[in-house]
């Protein structure tokens, strides 16, 4: 009776596009903004119902809206997929989009591209909705590339500047390398079970070779490193931030970045069967996690800060999934959600009182100027660094403790030093953001001002979401969430209990003096002695200048793909202009000199009338010939001519039994 | 034998000749404006009659329907023999669809000898849609020789380039070399036909017709030398690399509306599937025709996008994408089952509204700049939203995203493809990715980023009837694209019988196939157990 209900979740956005898409320009920005918000309302609210409808129920349910690509034996339909992993990723999408989308209308308030904006919105929601509803890897994939197009028209919207047209491009270009993995993946599926209807996959995962389910979670994670930009395909993400603050937000850190991480939980049936895969992820996860953590410690744009914490945070959830806590890394993907969602708003709150400043060499001194968004942040920060009780201590370091209980020590380690270096940039941050002196300059000091209502509204509920957005995963491995989640993703024995409370205790204290520690060098070097950090820069100039330049990556990248590319295609194209087509244009001109024997042939030739094309072509073209230049008859003519000489060869050589021809040719 | 439906009147004559009556009716004219409107009302009438074959179709049937045949010239063997099945019924919708479009698009971009080039245009639907309906192989040769002649004069006479003699000529050249060889592949198949009939003592002793051709085993020698020779006639027409040379001159000389057919209407690869395919089922199992037509399926693919990405003229990166295409064409043709084949079906179809909808968005490119060249162009998305919107729309279909035509068609391909030979479909996943990076680079530096000092700012938006052609081609990309299963009906019946018909054959080439077959006739999901998937690990190996 709900199917209905779980169809129109996707459908209240779609018709949200459609009418702004189309519509939009006959009436206000106003009404446009109502309606983008109101859509994603309703679906909130009807995810809302679909959960009420799981928690008493329980169970999967599948609904089919439609028969959509079909053919021999491949079916594959617009199927949806309800169940408690799906329920999670549906609430944060729409609880989380539903404020972002708010926010967004204060924020983009008098933009020029104001309904624009929000269609493109609306169809990223649609996208992301089908991409966490799929009940198959195509309607997966349908979603996986909208959100991958949406994130390019988003990075894009200010498509007049060079660096955001650019990003874009990059955004979707990497992401299709991403993608391409992942289409392999559904084609190894496929060539194994011969459906790519998930129910009907996992029930018969068992029966994979060790081999096989290998490769294709490999594939799978080619797909997910793509999305969620992990080593190596992270480098378009911190461009992505070119496009509007609440863009960030809600593509570049709440949802279509955890595409991946949802879908690698999805796939832990066959993750499992793989441990040569999952020790990849894991490693995949945890190096991203400390790479990025680096890089964030001493980027100078707010927003670029932000975005390397979104990739080493990924990171964290990578390498939960990696070890077999899936559980811990959904946990860790809805924690992230909140309070990176908080922080990125609160961001783009801080750059709107500032007036569009992200520097934050030319910030501080904010505190009191705009208090709403100082508290909110601070909390964000709290909550990302790991400060009990707050969200982000309890999601990070249940995926820490689970490295540590499995032995995994390295991983735990990473993790370790990663958390440090987050509780450490995050504070650095904080410190440059909102304390010490004012830097910026004085016409921009006088107009700082808080947000309106509706921006600093969705930030209070985000960051009472980052304070007690954990609790439902208390006591760690043992809460209402893994309960709740335990259907989706059980993993059978990687999912151990049991731990003692001793140890469970001890390694929260580590993680908490470890938060603290970062903090304190942040106080220190940017509160406490603000010289101190220049000094440190300039104590080690080699290593701050690799930092700041991101280790050279994009450089690289850009001199090993790129560039060698566009040679090879300057080449071919030579290639194609000069030797195959001087080829053709020699024996043109060659043809040319036997003009009179065209002439001749002409008229001894088509006129008998021996064959009919010749005779057709010749009727319609004498009607023509008041058009034509007369030159193209005569090359007809020479291959009409020559045609003939062929048939009647091929014809006396087929009567005299001449048949070893085709041997010879084959 | 081939089941044949009729109808109640001969409509595909109807689909064949009324473009060329309008022709007649548009040569009687003397006014500009009734000519325009002639040719727009005739092509809306042959739509109109498309959409009732489309209609009165039977779709998963792999019957011949709307049969019609007439002997021509009974001595040799020759029946005007027209019907469609699923493979080519869908064409003469597309053809009827992009006429209409090109007279629209060139109601007033086209100002000189419009008499004249109306019935050209016209001339060269009849012959175009004769190629599609045509089942006896002289009747479709005529019909593939006369196009011809339409072509050469719109290239040569309304081409926008100053190379545009040259380049009607070579693609007349081209063409017509590749046609004779497929005319002594057509006589082969005749005097096949013709020994086999004398030995079985069946009347008639002579005959080209398809479905007469169809019932008589071939040698698979033979079966080799003609198909070869018949691709030689096809290859040159796809055009497919390494025969595409006379492709970027002939659509970036030429005008608009004959680039837009020459690069929507895919007639050589669609007579692979047409007559080589079913006529030549051991021949195209072949395990070296195969692997040399995947091998150069896959070089055109990356070729193809790989040139595009450095083309600065929008014509040009067209031109090389349609050979990437076409490559991805060829590439599910060879896969011989049905996904590969049915997605490229599909694709063939879909290339009609995105690479020539691209044709057309480059003819409003152009008719604002005279030139597609990127630097005419440069944040000109400011200047013209509306043109950047379907610019990127139909853009993103031909680059396949989900959502859009492209996508179904591809995905077919790459699935298909995959199941038979795994590595070629590794490699053709890459292509997806040059396909991207081709069309959103040229689309950043054209449409995005500051306006451009060189272009004009009195440079206007579409109007009202580019506005017509930009949204039919986009409610053809999101119908198919969203919800495929009409065309997919059409076609299935006769993909089916297709690759029947090509299982049953050459069981030397089957090796791969064979997994696919046990597939279909087990009626469980199968599950991958391990020898299932090690026995795809040493196929591969060994073959590759």
């Amino acid at each position: 009776m709900y199917d209905w209900l779980i169809i129109a979740i996707p459908v209240f956005p779609l018709v949200a596009v459609l009418l702004n898409g189309l519509l939009g320009s006959r009436y206000s920005h106003d009404i446009a903004g109502r309606i983008a918000c109101s859509s994603v309302g309703l679906s909130f609210a009807a995810a809302l119902v679909v959960f009420a409808d799981q928690l008493q129920t329980g169970g999967v349910r599948e609904v089919i809206a439609y028969r959509w690509i079909f053919g021999g034996d491949l079916n594959i339909n617009l199927a949806f997929l309800i169940d408690p992993l799906s329920c999670i990723m549906l609430l944060v999408v729409t609880g989380v989009g539903f404020l972002i989308h708010l926010y967004s209308v204060g924020y983009m308030h008098g933009e020029e591209g104001f309904t624009r904006f929000f269609t493109y919105m609306n169809l990223f929601m649609v996208s992301m909705l089908l991409l966490v509803m799929g009940n198959n890897y195509v309607v997966l994939f349908i979603g996986w590339e909208g959100v991958g197009l949406c994130s390019y028209l988003l990075i894009g919207y200010y498509y007049d500047k060079v660096s955001a047209a650019k990003a874009a491009t990059k955004a979707f270009v990497v992401n299709r390398i991403g993608d391409a993995g992942f289409l392999l993946a559904i084609f190894l599926v496929f060539y194994n079970f011969g459906t790519l209807d998930y129910t009907q996959v996992f029930a018969h995962a068992g029966q994979l070779s060790p081999k096989m389910a290998t490769a294709i979670a490999l594939c799978l994670l080619v797909g997910a490193i793509g999305k969620s930009a992990q080593l190596p395909l992270y480098t378009w993400l911190p461009d992505a931030m070119e496009g509007p603050t609440p863009v960030s937000a809600l593509i570049h850190a709440a949802t279509m970045v955890t595409a991946g991480v949802y879908m690698i939980a999805r796939n832990h049936t066959i993750y499992d069967l793989s441990p040569a895969a999952m020790t990849t992820v894991a490693v995949v996860g945890g190096t991203t996690a400390l790479f990025a953590a680096t890089i964030g410690l001493v980027q100078t744009d707010i927003k670029r800060v932000l975005a390397y914490s979104t990739v080493s945070q990924l990171g964290y959830m990578f390498l939960g999934c990696g070890i077999g806590a899936y559980t811990a890394a959904i946990f860790h993907l809805m924690t992230h959600a909140f309070f990176k969602a908080l922080l990125f708003l609160s961001a783009g709150s801080v750059i709107h009182a500032l007036g569009g400043e992200q520097d934050i060499r030319k910030m501080g001194g904010l505190s009191k100027k705009i208090p709403w968004t100082h508290a909110v942040f601070l909390i964000g920060t709290l909550a990302i660094a790991g400060i009990f009780p707050l969200a982000g201590f309890w999601s990070k370091d249940e995926i820490m403790a689970h490295a540590f209980v499995h032995h995994h020590y390295v991983l735990y380690g990473m993790a370790a030093i990663g958390a440090l270096l987050t509780s450490f940039y995050m504070f650095r941050l904080t410190y440059l953001t909102f304390y010490g002196r004012p830097r910026m300059d004085h016409h921009r000091a006088e107009h700082v001002h808080e947000s309106p209502m509706i921006m600093i509204g969705p930030l209070v509920v985000l960051a009472g979401l980052s304070v007690i957005g954990g609790f439902p995963g208390v006591p760690p491995e043992d809460g209402w969430f893994h309960h709740f989640l335990h259907p989706s993703v059980a993993a059978g024995a990687a999912e151990a209990h049991g731990v003692g409370l001793g140890l469970v205790v001890g390694l929260m204290g580590v993680a908490t003096v470890i938060a603290l520690a970062g903090w304190g060098v942040a106080h220190y070097l940017y509160s406490a002695r603000p010289e101190a950090a220049d000094q440190l820069a300039a104590r080690a100039p080699a290593v701050y200048t690799t930092l700041l330049n991101k280790y050279y990556v994009d450089e690289l990248y850009d001199r090993l793909f790129v560039e060698p590319t566009k040679k090879l295609g300057q080449a071919w194209d030579w290639f194609d202009r000069t030797i195959i087509d001087g080829l053709v244009r020699g024996v043109g001109e060659m043809t040319e000199g036997g003009a009179w024997l065209s002439t001749w042939i002409e008229k001894h030739v088509i006129y008998a009338g021996l064959n009919v094309i010749g005779y057709a072509n010749h009727l319609t073209a004498r009607a023509w010939r008041k058009l034509q230049s007369g030159m193209v008859h005569h090359y007809a003519a020479i291959i009409v001519a020559g045609l003939f000489i062929l048939v009647h060869l091929v014809v006396v050589w087929w009567t005299t039994g001449l048949s070893g021809f085709g041997v010879a040719l084959k | 034998m081939m089941q044949e439906l009729t109808y109640a009147f001969p409509i595909l004559s109807w689909l064949v000749f009324l473009p060329l009556i309008g022709a007649l009716i548009i040569w009687v004219q003397e006014d500009q404006d009734l000519m325009r409107k002639s040719a727009l009302g005739v092509s809306g009438l042959q739509l109109a009659l498309a959409a009732l074959v489309f209609k009165d179709f039977v779709p998963e049937s792999p019957a011949m329907q709307f049969t019609e045949r007439l002997a021509w010239i009974p001595a040799l063997g020759i029946n005007y023999h027209l019907a469609v099945d699923g493979i080519s019924v869908l064409f003469v919708g597309l053809t009827a669809f992009l006429t209409l479009l090109v007279v629209l698009y060139s109601w007033d971009t086209v100002r000189i000898r419009i008499k004249e080039y109306y019935i050209a245009l016209l001339v060269l639907e009849t012959t175009i849609v004769g190629i599609f309906v045509s089942l006896d192989l002289i009747l479709f040769f005529v019909f593939w020789e006369l196009m011809l002649i339409p072509s050469y004069f719109l290239i040569k006479l309304w081409g926008g380039g100053a190379e545009r003699q040259y380049a009607a000529l070579k693609y007349v050249l081209y063409t017509l070399l590749g046609s004779v060889f497929m005319l002594v592949g057509i006589v082969l198949l005749d005097l096949n036909y013709h020994d086999w009939a004398v030995a079985h003592a069946i009347q008639p002793a002579y005959s080209f017709d398809f479905l007469d051709l169809l019932a008589v085993p071939i040698p698979v020698d033979q079966q080799l030398l003609i198909f070869w020779l018949i691709f030689l006639g096809l290859a040159f027409k796809a055009p497919m690399f390494p025969f595409h040379t006379w492709l970027p001159d002939a659509l970036v000389e030429g005008p608009i509306g004959m680039s837009v057919v020459l690069a929507g209407l895919k007639l050589g690869t669609y007579g692979f599937m047409r007559f080589s395919l079913p006529l030549l089922p051991d021949a195209a199992t072949d395990s070296h025709v195969v692997m040399t037509l995947m091998t150069l399926a896959l070089v055109g693919i990356l070729y193809g996008a790989i040139v595009a990405l450095i083309q600065p003229d929008f014509r040009r990166l067209l031109a090389f994408s349609s050979i990437s295409h076409l490559g991805f064409v060829v590439l599910g043709i060879f896969a011989l089952n049905f996904q590969g084949l049915q997605g490229s079906l599909l694709t063939m179809i879909n290339l009609g509204f995105s690479t020539a909808g691209l044709f057309f968005i480059a003819g409003f490119l152009y008719v604002r700049r005279h030139s597609t060249d990127l630097s005419a162009f440069g944040g000109a998305a400011k200047q013209v939203p509306l043109l950047a919107t379907f610019l990127l729309i139909i853009g993103l279909a031909s680059i396949g995203l989900p959502g859009t035509n492209g996508f179904v068609g591809e995905f077919l391909i790459l699935l298909g493809t995959f199941q038979a030979y795994w590595l070629f479909g590794v490699f053709a996943v890459t292509g997806v990715i040059f396909g991207a990076a081709y069309f959103l680079w040229y689309y950043e530096r054209a449409m995005f980023g500051p306006l451009s000092p060189n272009l004009p700012r009195t440079i206007t938006d579409l109007n009202a009837r580019e506005m017509i052609i930009a949204v039919s081609l986009c409610v053809m990309i999101f119908w198919i694209g969203l919800y495929p299963s009409p065309f997919l009906r059409m076609m299935n019946g006769s993909v089916a019988a297709l690759v029947e018909r090509l299982e049953r054959a050459a069981p030397t080439a089957a090796s791969t196939r064979a997994l696919n077959v046990k597939r279909e006739t087990s009626d469980d999901i199968r599950p991958g157990t391990s020898s299932h998937v090690s026995r795809l690990m040493s196929h591969e190996k060994a073959r590759l």
